[in-house]
């Protein structure tokens, strides 16, 4: 244990003195908490619009204009032929075009029935998707309006219609960055657990201290606890730091308790830093260890469902995702902030981490000793 | 009483079974200064890693203080002194916190064997608060040395400890081996430095993982079998041609200003400056050399 104090000592000050890690750990949360929430957002907006208005009646404006009042999309070019409007798309002014046919107005008062044109520019599959979907709502709506107002008060219905009522849990207002920031944190609590304790034991290596430490009388769990501990503690560091940023600047409090939160937290690290440590076994320079780390930490939160749900994905991807912590961490801390989700909720979430922190740290520990 | 013996120690590295150390044996006495001496890649640091527990053996063995370096390699690391060739301590920490950090690691104080490391520790006291990365090469070479020295071990193993070292810093490194050896430590330490055989004890000659010869460097000179010369003439690269197509010449090679040379038969002094002579060379001058241990280590690698 005495030994152990030493080597905790020796690490702090080691790590207080790099004031790169210090603004790593430090610094890195608050701007990352700050920025990505607000950029990335799925949500797709002012989607350019081409109208070619073969009508110019009122019908035809009001359904213009109540296109262009929703908010989703600008209209950037008002043409007088498909052509015309196609060479929009080709130079990528715009996204959409919509074709009203001539005759609109007095087609529709007559025979009850039109149709309209719409093309997409689908090289963006989602802004595709969205873009057409939005537009067709819309003049989904635009024509129950006209129903309504042509229909004679009084008269019975037409035809039975359905009305939809949905209502929106756990997040009411749809705020994306409630859905961002709690997943943000838990990349956050991975890079400063993974990576920096993978970096910090192969830069002993590099540096040939670790041959200094080997020929003392250091046992080998010494030498892994000094360099887990520090790393256990900072990441929990970090992720007050980003619940404190998540409560001053977006209002998040956490729904659940905190010590359902940290509860997670604590045990999640122990399974990330053995897998630092797994890595920093293969490694000799840090380069090498700073390379796979990228890989895996890409792999790991593209596909652990921080920006792309893992449930609209393949199967083999859903069965890769059960295999990596990250996936399991976004999702509790989700659950617990957003939907208040207590111990119970989560306990198979928390078992799959301690069953991934017993077999990495054990994994490091076999092939620790093969190595040295 | 050994220190340390190594006997028919064998180390093969990798899948394509290079032989770093060939069945080697010696042992060092108690307080002696035992010197491995050979060219870059001749299994020195392999030894010494064999020696420190940080590597295993692949065949023979070797004991340290009495202790196995496979069986008891915990014990030994309470004991021994290691300074590896490259400069390892933190680079981030101070003088000072690099010194006591290695003495806590061994359950020691600074305080306690400052004895031991005094004359060493006065010359970079007043760095004590820089950092270990920022010392010049000799100060870091000191640095290294107080931390092998500070918990007061038995034996002190060196790796090329005066590697890129200036000529002063190695005199005086030199000085402080010298009062260590007087503590009763023993030192083995190896160089690539011929010069520095002088000043061990006994010294080891190693060549592709073989030792060729063990013995003080007194015996090592005395026991070199020809009569040496050295030749000296106004244009070296072609003195070191003629000599090579000599008849009479059993070898030649450049040392320093001159060449060394040595007849096949009985040596014929004017002989050979007629020859070199009559081969264009000008102000040629032959007198008998003073053998070295490069002398014996380039005739040991014929």
């Amino acid at each position: 244990m005495r030994i152990l104090k030493f080597l905790l000592v020796k690490e702090f000050k080691q790590i207080f003195r790099n004031k790169a890690i210090l603004v790593v750990i430090m610094v890195m949360p608050v701007i990352q908490l700050i920025i990505l929430p607000l950029a990335t957002n799925f949500e797709v907006k002012n989607i350019a619009l081409a109208v070619v208005d073969n009508d110019h009646s009122d019908y035809s404006r009001a359904l213009i204009s109540k296109i262009t009042s929703s908010g989703y999309f600008r209209l950037s070019g008002y043409c007088n032929s498909y052509n015309e409007a196609l060479v929009l798309v080709e130079q990528d002014k715009s996204d959409l075009i919509l074709q009203i046919p001539p005759h609109f107005e007095s087609v529709l008062l007559r025979e009850n029935s039109e149709r309209l044109f719409i093309a997409v520019n689908a090289i963006n599959g989602v802004k595709a998707g969205l873009g057409s979907g939005y537009i067709n709502e819309i003049i989904q709506q635009y024509n129950q309006q006209l129903r309504s107002k042509l229909q004679v008060p009084g008269k019975f219905n037409l035809g039975p219609t359905i009305q939809i009522q949905s209502s929106n849990w756990y997040n009411p207002n749809l705020n994306y960055q409630l859905f961002m920031v709690p997943g943000i944190m838990a990349l956050l609590v991975t890079i400063v657990g993974g990576f920096l304790s993978a970096l910090n034991i192969v830069k002993e290596k590099e540096a040939g201290t670790i041959e200094q430490i080997n020929v003392s009388p250091v046992k080998k769990y010494h030498f892994v606890l000094g360099k887990l501990i520090p790393f256990w503690i900072l990441g929990n560091v970090v992720f007050t730091l980003g619940l404190l940023v998540a409560f001053c600047i977006y209002g998040i409090v956490p729904l659940g308790s905190l010590i359902t939160l940290y509860t997670f937290v604590m045990v999640y690290l122990l399974a990330i830093l053995g897998f630092g440590l797994l890595i920093s076994t293969f490694c000799d320079t840090q380069q090498q260890a700073m390379l796979i780390m990228f890989f895996f930490i890409m792999i790991f939160i593209l596909m652990g469902g921080l920006f792309t749900s893992i449930d609209s994905m393949p199967d083999w991807a859903k069965m890769a995702a059960k295999f990596n912590p990250v996936s399991y961490f976004i999702a509790v801390m989700r659950m617990v902030i957003i939907k208040g989700s207590g111990l119970y909720d989560i306990r198979g979430h928390l078992l799959t981490v301690l069953g991934f922190a017993i077999v990495l740290n054990a994994g490091a520990i076999v092939n620790y000793r093969k190595t040295f | 009483m050994h220190s340390v013996i190594v006997s028919h120690l064998t180390k093969i590295y990798g899948k394509e079974k290079k032989v770093a150390v060939d069945d080697v044996s010696f042992s060092v006495d108690k307080g002696e200064i035992f010197g491995l001496i050979g060219a870059d890649g001749a299994g020195k640091t392999t030894i010494f890693r064999v020696l420190t527990t940080l590597l295993l053996p692949d065949g023979g063995s070797a004991s340290v203080g009495g202790l196995d370096v496979v069986k008891d390699f915990e014990q030994i690391r309470q004991t021994i002194g290691y300074m590896p060739g490259k400069f390892s301590l933190y680079q981030d920490l101070t003088v000072e916190e690099n010194l006591s950090f290695f003495a806590t690691l061994f359950g020691t104080t600074v305080a306690e064997n400052y004895e031991l490391i005094k004359d060493i520790y006065v010359q970079i006291a007043p760095f004590k608060n820089r950092r270990a990365g920022k010392l010049s090469g000799g100060m870091k070479q000191k640095l290294a040395l107080c931390c092998a020295l500070i918990h007061k071990p038995n034996v002190l193993f060196l790796d090329e400890p005066t590697t890129g070292v200036d000529p002063v810093s190695r005199k005086e490194f030199w000085e402080m081996l010298k009062r260590l050896k007087e503590q009763d430590i023993t030192i083995l330490l190896s160089t690539t430095y011929m010069d520095e055989a002088n000043l061990c004890d006994r010294i080891a000659l190693i060549q592709e993982g073989k030792i060729l010869s063990i013995d003080t460097p007194a015996n090592i000179i005395k026991s070199y079998p020809d009569v040496l010369f050295a030749v000296k003439a106004t244009n070296m690269h072609q003195l070191l041609q003629q000599l090579l197509r000599y008849p009479e010449r059993l070898s030649s090679y450049a040392f320093g200003e001159f060449a060394h040379f040595s007849f096949k038969g009985t040596p014929d002094t004017d002989g050979l400056v007629t020859y070199l002579e009559q081969h264009g060379l000008k102000e040629v001058m032959v007198k008998t050399a003073d053998i070295t241990i490069e002398d014996s280590f380039i005739k040991l690698l014929g």
